[in-house]
């Protein structure tokens, strides 16, 4: 009986694959294994290696942190219709939201570690072990919140793939509850990583009480933009149907939470730029340069415009459920907050210090090949849930394991 | 101004050295292996306090020797220097204050090198806890055109003055709050001190820190061993290793020992002055009496026991 031993079967399923797959994994194992070594020379030579100094203390390694927060809290924009209004196209990828929002906090958390001087000293946080500096430490909260969205997570995805292997259905009376928690959860931890900047007097770029809105939008559009495209991936590469209406649905959500991010962006420059206090040499730093340091200008703008882009391209509804346009506005939306929530937040702050130093910060190839271990980190585990989570939401598990039982784990 | 640090060319002399760091670092490495072998095996109590380094506050009278104890040892082993580390606690009664007489300094940086000697600051990379802004006289005090790097033939130049800055002993300290682990504090006599066991390198004070003053150890911190300055204190200029962040303490070697700190014993012009703020008849108590002083960022509601004013 496969449903006698999980384990076996879950890796039966993923290795089952064509030419394709096995593709994508070796491309992700190699760029696994480039990214490891850049981090085995880090640990060698210290964050030396990185272009960060002590004016730019913090940057590539947060501001991709700082953006998959975002990506993971975004789980809840197909969560909350999902779970609660029983509105069954979204439901099917739900829980596809879910291991999404597991893989970006792997990474979020691997992003933390590789931006640590001391790694091996993290049990520090461990409260009873160690010794967490709770409540006072916003970094303590972000801690918790995000282990505790990764459990919570962890377990929903894989009680109902678990109940799945079994052909049964999930415990709703124990899911939905979960569910029904993991929405606050989700807005959790975007705010509480918004406030472990936006805390701050001593930066007055992030020390903003908009912050935090302005990071639970951009995920709205991030996250869900990255869902739809990983959504056409399956679509074409599995047997899971995903219905037009529910990308359509999802596109439009998307389109709301981009006019508000652009709105909360536009309120920001207006009062910056107005009031043009000490504060506005930041936002300077970001779209018109400071003298001949203009390395973040072009990245600044390309934000804005990507961003207005495909808030139009999302608006209408001939471009939005047309496939060409809909792609390209998801590839948009990705760079525009990629930017926006990456460099863009964390550079500028910085830029210049506190005393008034400008140091350009660019980050080195260790950086770059460290970010693309992690996000190839983050893929497989994508990758890998997916292989096992998708014949199971399709039903062609079950109908191949016993052919007259009914029961598929997602309706 | 994206280069690296390392990128300066090294003497052969400085290679030579650099070689030695490396080996020692080997070396300690080998231990901590060693360390986790003995470990498991049962080891001295030394290697286990190594190993599973408590957070200094939480240290019993005992463990605080055997803490003493290894970093006396670690810095025989890494840096080949006999040094004495203790952990003098603050003096009841005692509130340290700082007071900087602007219209005195010339700008001349001998502090920041006195500072970097008796606190045995890294010199390459090179870490300097007091940064000499040079501003112009026209603007006044102004960061958005201060200049850290200024470098003319002769100090002061006629058209600016100078704002050396360096951690300004916060009552109400934004880096220590955020820390996640509580690696940071404020001290009963008012030095914030930063346990080199403990702290795990996130940056988070730095990032929360106004004034700049906190420094990360990005490599391998290197000092030739005729250069270390052998008498330390366990949270202030004791050997720190890479990847942890450190400050100025005002010297809480010497300060608890009734000594000035380095800065202000090296000034040729007597711009910088040191005491007890609970004494009335202390130096900066005297200064902020006769003088009228301020704070830099007093808008932050950081409350610095670092106070400027013009003197003359």
């Amino acid at each position: 009986m496969r449903s006698n031993n999980l384990l076996i079967t879950a890796v039966r399923l993923l290795l089952r694959g064509g030419k394709a797959y096995w593709t994508w994994i070796a491309i992700l194992t190699t760029l696994i294994i480039w990214g490891v070594m850049a981090y085995v020379d880090q640990l060698t030579d210290g964050l030396i290696v990185t272009n960060m100094r002590d004016q730019v203390s913090w940057a590539f390694y947060i501001g991709n942190f700082t953006f998959l927060v975002g990506v993971a809290a975004a789980a809840v924009v197909l969560v909350i219709p999902a779970y609660v209004y029983h509105w069954k196209p979204i439901k099917e990828i739900a829980i596809l939201g879910e291991i999404l929002a597991i893989s970006a906090i792997i990474m979020c958390l691997l992003f933390v570690v590789v931006d640590m001087g001391h790694p091996e000293r993290a049990w520090h946080l461990i409260p009873g072990v160690g010794h967490m500096n709770f409540p006072k430490s916003m970094l303590a909260w972000d801690v918790l919140v995000l282990t505790l969205y990764l459990t919570l997570n962890s377990f929903i995805v894989g009680h109902i793939l678990y109940r799945g292997i079994q052909g049964r259905a999930y415990n709703s009376s124990l899911i939905v509850p979960l569910v029904l928690f993991s929405i606050p959860a989700a807005v959790g931890i975007h705010t509480v990583t918004a406030f472990l900047y936006a805390g701050l007097p001593g930066r007055p770029y992030w020390n903003a009480s908009i912050l935090a809105p302005r990071f639970i939008c951009s995920a709205f559009c991030s996250g869900p933009a990255i869902m739809l495209i990983l959504f056409q991936i399956l679509q074409r590469t599995t047997n899971i149907a995903i219905k037009e209406e529910a990308i359509s649905k999802v596109a439009e959500l998307m389109a709301y939470a981009m006019f508000i991010n652009l709105f909360l962006l536009g309120a920001e420059v207006f009062k910056e730029y107005y009031s043009a206090t000490e504060h506005l040499v930041h936002l300077q730093y970001l779209f018109n340069g400071l003298g001949n340091q203009r390395a973040l200008v072009p990245f600044g703008w390309a934000s804005v415009i990507c961003g207005i882009a495909a808030f139009l391209i999302f608006l209408f509804p001939q471009t939005r459920r047309n496939v060409v346009t809909l792609n390209l506005g998801c590839l948009l939306i990705y760079a525009s907050v990629y930017i926006e929530k990456g460099m863009g937040l964390v550079i500028p702050a910085f830029t210049p210090d506190v005393l008034g130093e400008v140091y350009v910060y660019i980050p080195t190839f260790h950086e770059l090949r460290i970010g693309a271990g992690i996000f190839s980190i983050g893929f497989l585990v994508f990758t890998l849930l997916c292989k096992v989570a998708v014949p199971i939401l399709t039903g062609e598990f079950a109908n191949a394991a016993r052919p007259l039982t009914q029961g598929t784990a997602a309706s | 101004m994206a280069e690296r640090c390392t990128d300066n060319a090294t003497t052969p002399e400085e290679e030579k050295f650099l070689d030695a760091t490396k080996l020692g670092r080997r070396d300690f490495l080998t231990a901590l292996g060693v360390t986790a072998a003995g470990y498991l095996t049962g080891c001295s109590a030394e290697s286990r306090e190594a190993f599973f380094a408590k957070r200094f506050l939480e240290l019993s009278p005992s463990e605080l020797d055997l803490r003493l104890k290894r970093l006396r040892d670690s810095a025989a082993v890494k840096y080949g220097a006999t040094v004495d580390v203790s952990a003098t606690p603050a003096q009841p009664g005692v509130l340290f204050g700082y007071a900087l007489d602007l219209s005195r300094c010339v700008g001349c940086r001998r502090c920041v090198y006195a500072c970097v000697k008796e606190n045995n600051q890294s010199r390459d990379p090179q870490i300097q806890w007091i940064r000499v802004l040079e501003m112009e006289k026209e603007k006044g005090i102004d960061l958005e055109h201060a200049n850290p790097y200024y470098n003319p033939d002769t100090v002061p130049d006629p058209e600016h003055f100078y704002l050396p800055v360096s951690c300004q002993q916060c009552r109400t300290p934004q880096c220590t709050q955020v820390c996640p682990v509580g690696a940071t504090w404020q001290e009963p006599d008012g030095i914030v001190v930063i346990d080199y066991d403990w702290c795990i390198g996130c940056r988070c004070c730095m990032s929360a820190c106004p004034y700049g003053a906190r420094h990360f150890n990005w490599s391998e911190p290197t000092i030739s061993p005729e250069e270390v300055n052998p008498k330390m204190h366990a949270l202030g200029n004791r050997m720190r290793p890479r990847g942890v962040v450190e400050k100025c303490t005002f010297c809480v070697q010497r300060v608890r020992e009734g000594l000035y700190p380095a800065c202000v014993e090296i000034c040729p012009v007597g711009a910088r002055k040191f005491g007890n703020l609970l004494d009335p008849e202390g130096e900066v108590s005297r200064v902020l009496r006769d003088k009228r002083v301020f704070v830099l960022k007093a808008e932050l509601k950081t409350d610095p026991k670092f106070f400027y004013f013009y003197g003359l």
